[in-house]
């Protein structure tokens, strides 16, 4: 033996050393090691600090349950992770960790000074003071507070890996890769049900890896297992919920264990869909609650084991044990036979086995039946313990240098419980075992409550003579609860496990209770003289053990979080130097700058060369719905404000559409282009809202119409051409379509050719200036938009985007939905009655523009707004006042709903909401701002061409 | 994530190819100016958000497109059926 | 009522806290009470105290069904914030503002309220005009409110991510100086320690399984797992489970139960220092004392009373949250849980007295109640002492669904164009 590592044994590769640092210093482990097994072989035993007390803290466990060994791995930049167990972080060559939450050092750590005034310090203190002076709070105490909470730290820079997702089918999902999860993958494995198997160590085996005798079995087995082709075994993949009808949620580790950074996803997400489920999760053995159960050094007894068996080494040269359960005399006996001292067995249990004595005789360790260790010497690792019987005051001291834990066992029910199957007390296990399930699940081996580990007592808090107000006996270790803080819960009243565990914090910690639930719930029980089952158990909660954000993330990262919609002219808008806004899903061309323009000078050129000349407009982003068959009309009709039965072919309307409940909520001009044919057009961001809208009501209220609804949105590319001008560039162009006044007025539609290309050409203007919507199969947007920029190159052709495309149609008073309106807006609010046909008896939200309150005087109206001084352009959102005088808080009437510099009027126009707005014509407003008050004077809507003389040249 | 048997393709597909939308056989008025405002209020708002069995409808947005209902329980969440949109409240 | 101070946790301590009295008794019911609060949660406890203490009304009974603050009070992600767009609701949130300032010292209880500060992520050109139309109206109503660029975000929250090419890149931020956290189940705990201590029984596994109503059609007091209680007054502040109550009186009410998840990452040191929302990106997160990231999640799309979500809820608001701060993927998310929020047909609540002589309601809160929690149960017990609303709370009522008049905060800031 060299140091704490046995000369042989253990599953660890001698042959391949690897070196890795622990807070600064250099050892050497062997591969296969964990960063735990690997420091302890090194005679490290000191891990961590805990969270609130910043007690020395050294291993409990050897597995994904430990909670005082936590440290933080870093590797590069954005390389940081905090909160790691050093029990499941495998060693790799030029790993580098650090201890957490002390100051300056692990062995000098200045937050002990807590530890010193822990009697200060109990459930809830918190609650209790830091209330005066009350300034203090935000200021002194809160931040000190929070300085002092928290374990590692968080990363700083950018996460620079990448995390992968894939979906999963399967008949058979088995968790667990011990004995009997191998067996269930066994049995299946003949069958031809496809089967996943998954474990969350570095390799299967569970249970059996700590067991040499049964390695051959397990080599074979895994042999087995590769060599049947339905069935798929997943190592480092953690299961970490149980949702919905069989639905689990797995993440699997790729790249953290090993020595190179890798280039492929660090983790994966796993979502598995399975016929059936087995849970063969194994169980977790408890800790003993006595004073110094904390101390480094003291541990379960089959972490012991783990590390004796798997990686060959020994938390101790003479160690002690403390059972109040057979399996821990087991474990002494195999730290004998590899010839460890194995100081002492001390059992609570006044009998035991007789073949447990025997075979402690035959070792020759001696045994303390019906004893109790009451104390643990040593600070930073444990020098020795003092042991009395129970119900006496004699004490002696045994000399030892760790101490293993023989509580009993808990069976893993997580999984079981998020899948919401029911749990059955056992008073022999002092345990909840699995009872009713909820899904196709079963639980095999010991998370199922059978083992062969033998029996043990179910204990609170072990005997002792000293008073026990005064001992530090803990239950959850990594955020320091102890036995007298549950009594102290239970003292002021706290009864329900739940509020035991939140004024406490039981159970809470990055554990989640593994190793503490049942001994929190055995004191309580105790404190309130009540049986367990009536205290109630805190629900099991996702995820098993604690899950990356990323691999959770996904690939939804950056480009891949959403995809962003790009018309097909985006790529020339792109080289042109277009800036782009994002509008719902879309992003779309704001303004195309010019040598060096601002935003300002480039949408007041646009704007006048729509005016002036002729400005072009990818329009492509319109929703669109193509609404076909012999009811169209009729349906159309009973969807929209307005008639649409008379509406001729070729012809086109605006339409409104509300919600049942009477507000507006899309609007759009369409077009008929048969009898039995309509091209809708939806706002941008609506159009897949509105498709649903009609869908709903063609399928579920009207099914008797005769219409189909076809998303046709990206199908068109739509190229506005607008201005004076907009004929004279398209003309030359088209095939098949009289463009003349006469035979193609406003708002009518007409098929034909341009370019070559099959075009729906509306005649429709949203700037007020004579325009065109060319639609165009999408796959020819581009090569259109190109044709039409040359074309028009002599005539002062200009590219605009949304900014102008606002300025232009706020001069005309068109209202944009969603930025005039909000979703509490009628048409009688929009000024839009016009759009509403009286005679209908009946559409979509007429009923609801009856209510009392809909139908009421004094509602928000939309009217135009000038303010005084021209040059002024109002804030969109700047809430207006009829008396600027008056205190806070002030009785506002309206709000400024767009507001642009309009060059073509050399003034500022805004568009408002105010209440009674239309009988207000003329009145003086005001719109208080943070510096000054603006005065406003309401006016209509329209600020250019009121005539509408423009539109019909 | 609920797996949810779709009446019309007669699969049962994973929830996120499915839109829920609201509770089912809530019926448009055929004449609603006949209504009064309470009744009116009734069919827009009023639901039976019952802790137990419920009736509601999904439409299998990213599938066949179709409405249907379903019956489910709202404290396990298990679907007791699902059926075609106009067929009998089950 | 022992007094809380840094005096007594120091005298407790010399005798090893062993005689600290319980913070609320176990309550048995009584035959009648003068007024009975259904749900033990921080709004219903809320009430009991405040009927005590402003109303003289002490022979008050809280009923809960499970443990007390077990329900959404415990449940979620603890933010506070009144910049709210409507006069409506911006007086209603502020209230409850207001009586947060002070609440540990008038309850002699810590329930951790911090100004932090809750800064909401404008994403897009509308955001900006949305944001800009609260800040404007929150000035104007005395709410506090401030526009700040995207740099000025990124040093209030140096973990933003502010690049311009993000998929949605922030354009810039409202900020809520006033606005923060408080410790959840402190709230329902100091509410009831206090209440209590004036007179309040506090009955927890007491479920009410039906309302009695005299021949008049009034309360006359409510069926329970324990037997009849009589009283003349009865609210219900019973969030998710509000409408199967109301059902008992007979009333229907416009409410519907979703499913709520959050959840929260293993603690690390300071780190974040506020509470940052985005409506666009669809997540919201602060970092509690102890060092959690705590995350809010969306609803579920369905009804349920399950109090358990979907993984693909808490994957797309991962997602969100590692978008904005790509620094916090490699943090591990430590345990979800859900919750069952009732939600109106315009999101904002229902307080004040029901078609039902003696019966108040409380609910409809939906995802945001835990802000509104003392100024809800203060205008509960308003509403119930004097049996008429408080006009910060006569808004609220259930016949705005019936005339149109409703306060739909999402409507006047979520549609796109």
């Amino acid at each position: 033996m060299s140091g704490f590592r046995l000369d042989q044994g253990g599953r660890v590769d001698r042959s391949r050393s690897i070196s890795f640092s622990f807070d600064g210093v250099t050892y050497q482990g062997f591969a296969g090691d964990t960063l735990a097994s690997a420091l302890l072989a090194n005679g490290v035993l000191l891990f961590g600090r805990s969270f609130k007390y910043h007690r020395p803290r050294g291993l409990l466990g050897a597995g994904s349950e430990e909670p005082n060994a936590l440290v933080s791995v870093s590797r590069g930049p954005g390389r940081h992770t905090p909160n790691l167990r050093a029990t499941a972080v495998e060693v790799y060559e030029g790993l580098t960790a650090k201890s957490q939450n002390r100051w300056p050092s692990l062995k000098t750590d200045l937050g002990a000074i807590n530890d010193r005034l822990g009697m200060f310090l109990p459930a809830g203190f918190y609650n209790k003071t830091f209330m005066w002076p009350r300034s203090f709070w935000d200021k002194l105490y809160e931040p000190a507070i929070r300085r002092m909470a928290g374990l590692g730290e968080a990363p700083t820079q950018e996460d620079p890996d990448h995390y992968g997702a894939v979906y999963a089918h399967c008949d058979l999902l088995i968790v667990g890769a011990g004995p009997a999860g191998i067996d269930a993958a066994l049995e299946a494995s003949g069958t031809t049900k496809r089967v996943i198997l998954i474990d969350e160590q570095d390799e299967p085996g569970g249970g059996a890896l700590d067991d040499p005798a049964l390695w051959s079995w397990l080599k074979e087995s895994l042999k087995d297992l590769a060599a049947a082709p339905n069935v798929t075994v997943l190592s480092r993949t953690t299961a970490f919920g149980y949702y919905h009808d069989n639905f689990i949620g797995a993440v699997e580790r790729l790249t953290d264990h090993q020595a190179e950074l890798c280039s492929g996803p660090r983790e994966k997400l796993w979502r598995i869909r399975a016929g059936e489920v087995i849970l063969a999760q194994g169980a977790i053995e408890r800790p003993l609650v006595f004073a110094g159960n904390d101390v480094p050094g003291v541990m379960l007894a089959s972490a012991a084991r783990t590390f004796l068996q798997r990686y060959g080494v020994v938390v101790g040269k003479s160690v002690a044990l403390m059972a109040a359960h057979d399996s821990g005399w087991r474990d002494a006996f195999a730290h004998a036979r590899a010839g460890v001292n194995v100081a002492a067995i001390i059992d609570v249990r006044a009998t035991v086995d007789a073949e447990l004595l025997a075979d402690a005789e035959a070792l020759g360790i001696a045994v303390r039946l019906a004893h109790s260790v009451t104390d643990v010497h040593g600070r930073l690792g444990v020098k020795g313990i003092t042991v009395s019987p129970n119900g006496g005051s004699a004490e002696s001291r045994i000399a030892c240098d760790a101490l293993l834990m023989a509580g009993g066992w808990t069976p893993s029910v997580h999984l079981w419980s998020h899948s919401k199957g029911s749990l059955a007390w056992d008073d022999a296990l002092g345990a909840y075992v699995p009872d009713q399930p909820n899904e196709k699940v079963r639980c095999v081996g010991a998370c199922s409550g059978k083992w062969n580990f033998g029996s043990g007592l179910v204990i609170d808090t072990l005997p002792t003579p000293r008073d026990q107000s005064r001992i530090k006996a803990f239950v959850d270790f990594q955020n320091d609860v102890t036995a007298k803080d549950i009594h102290l819960a239970v003292r002021e009243g706290f009864k329900s496990i739940e509020h035991i565990k939140r004024y406490t914090t039981t159970g809470m910690a990055t554990d989640q209770g593994k190793t503490s639930n049942l001994n929190g719930l055995q004191i309580a029980s105790q404190a309130l003289g009540r049986h367990v089952t009536e205290v109630g158990l805190t629900t099991f909660r996702p995820p098993y053990t604690p899950q990356t954000f990323g691999a959770l993330a996904g690939h939804a990262q950056g480009d891949l979080f959403q995809p962003t919609r790009k018309t097909c002219i985006d790529g020339w808008a792109e080289e042109h130097g277009a800036v782009f806004e994002l509008v719902a899903q879309w992003r779309r061309a704001r303004y195309f700058p010019q040598g060096g323009e601002d935003m300002h000078a480039a949408v007041n050129r646009e704007c006048r060369a729509v005016r002036s000349a002729v400005g072009i407009f990818d329009a492509s982003t319109l929703g669109k719905i193509e609404v076909v068959g012999p009811d169209a009309a009729e349906f159309l009709n009973r969807m929209y404000t307005n008639p649409w039965k008379a509406l001729e072919p070729g012809r086109c309307r605006y339409g409104l559409l509300l919600r049942e409940d009477g507000f507006i909520t899309d609007d759009g001009v369409s077009a008929r282009l048969a009898p039995d044919r309509f091209h809708l057009t939806t706002t941008t961001g609506g159009a897949a809202r509105v498709l649903n809208m009609m869908e709903d009501y063609l399928q579920t209220e009207w099914p008797e119409l005769d219409v189909w609804l076809t998303s046709t949105t990206e199908q068109w590319a739509v190229i506005a051409l607008q201005g004076p001008m907009a004929r004279k560039v398209l003309e030359p162009l088209v095939e098949g379509i009289d463009l003349s006044p006469e035979m193609f007025p406003h708002m009518a539609i007409r098929e034909g050719t341009i370019c070559g290309v099959p075009t729906r050409l509306f005649r429709v203007s949203f700037t007020g200036e004579l325009g065109f919507e060319i639609n165009v199969p999408a796959a020819y947007g581009r090569a259109l938009w190109e044709r039409l920029m040359s074309a028009g190159a002599a005539l002062g052709i200009t590219p605009y985007g949304t900014e102008a495309m606002h300025v232009l149609r706020a001069e005309k008073g068109f209202i944009i939905v969603g930025q005039d309106t909000d979703g509490t807006v009628t048409p009688n609010d929009a000024g839009l009655d016009w759009a509403v046909g009286k005679k209908k008896p009946d559409f979509v939200g007429k009923r609801s523009l009856a209510r009392p309150d809909i139908a009421a005087a004094g509602r928000k109206q939309l009217v135009g707004l000038l303010t005084d001084d021209p040059a002024v352009v109002l804030e969109e959102g700047a809430q207006i006042v009829a008396d600027p005088a008056q205190a806070i808080p002030m009785t506002m009437i309206g709000h400024v709903t767009s507001s642009y510099w309009s060059e073509a009027l050399g003034r500022s126009i805004a568009l408002a909401m105010v209440e009674g707005g239309r009988q207000r014509m003329g009145e003086m407003l005001y719109v208080p701002m943070p510096d000054r008050v603006l005065r406003v004077r309401v006016s209509g809507m329209v600020f250019y061409d009121p005539e509408g003389v423009r539109l019909n040249v | 994530m609920l797996l949810i048997h779709c009446p019309y393709c007669d699969e049962a597909r994973a929830e996120i190819e499915f839109a829920y939308a609201g509770e089912a056989h809530i019926a448009r008025p055929p004449d609603p100016a006949a209504l009064s405002d309470e009744d009116w209020t009734h069919y827009l708002f009023i639901r039976s958000n019952p802790r137990g069995r419920h009736h509601e409808r999904w439409r299998h947005i990213h599938g066949c497109g179709r409405f249907f209902n379903a019956v489910r329980e709202t404290v396990s969440d298990k679907f007791e059926v699902t059926y075609k949109a106009g067929e009998p409240r089950r | 009522m022992t007094r809380f101070s840094a005096f007594s946790l120091f005298a407790k301590a010399l005798g090893g806290h062993q005689s600290w009295p319980e913070q609320w008794p176990d309550a048995s019911p009584k035959p009648a009470y003068d007024a009975i609060i259904v749900g033990a949660g921080g709004h219903g406890l809320g009430a009991s105290y405040y009927l005590a203490k402003k109303y003289g009304i002490t022979n008050v009974a809280v009923i809960e069904k499970g443990w007390l603050g077990g329900g959404n009070t415990g449940r979620n992600t603890t933010i506070i914030r009144s910049n709210y767009l409507y006069d409506e609701s911006a007086h209603l949130y502020d209230h409850a503002l207001k009586l947060w300032d002070g609440l540990s010292q008038e309850l002699n209880y810590n329930t951790m309220y911090s100004k932090r500060g809750v800064m909401m992520l404008a994403h897009n050109v509308h955001d900006v005009q949305s944001f800009k139309r609260h800040i404007h109206a929150n000035r104007l109503n005395g709410v506090d409110n401030e526009w700040l660029t995207a740099e000025q975000a990124k040093e209030y929250c140096p973990p933003l991510s502010i690049s311009p090419n993000a998929r949605h890149p922030v354009l810039g931020a409202a900020l809520q100086r006033r606005g923060g956290t408080a410790r959840h189940d402190t709230v329902a705990w100091g509410y009831a320690r206090a209440a209590a201590a004036l007179g309040v029984d506090i009955i927890q596994n007491c479920a009410v399984t039906g309302i009695r109503r005299g021949a008049d059609g009034a309360v006359e007091g409510v069926e329970t797992t324990r037997g009849f209680i009589a009283s003349k007054r009865v609210g219900v502040s019973a969030a998710g489970h509000s409408s199967v109550i109301m059902q008992m009186a007979g009333l229907e009410f416009p409410l519907e139960s979703y499913p709520l998840q959050a959840l929260v990452s293993e603690p690390v040191k300071p780190v974040f220092p506020c509470v940052v929302m985005s409506n666009s990106v669809h997540a919201y997160m602060s970092q509690s004392d102890k060092g959690e990231l705590v995350i809010g999640a969306g609803t579920d799309q369905y009804v349920s009373y399950s109090q358990r979500g979907a993984l693909h809820i808490v994957e797309h608001t991962l997602a969100a949250i590692c978008e904005i701060f790509p620094i916090f993927r490699r943090m591990r998310m430590l345990r979800t849980w859900g919750g069952i929020v009732d939600v109106t047909p315009d999101r904002s609540p229902i307080l004040g007295k029901t078609p039902v002589s003696g019966l108040y309601v409380n609910c409809g809160w939906g995802t945001g109640g835990f802000k509104a929690t003392p100024g809800a149960g203060d205008l509960l017990a308003y509403t119930m002492a004097k049996d008429e609303p408080h006009p910060i709370n006569a808004p609220y009522n259930l016949d705005r669904f019936r005339t149109g008049r409703l306060i739909d905060e999402a409507a006047a800031a979520a549609v796109a164009h």
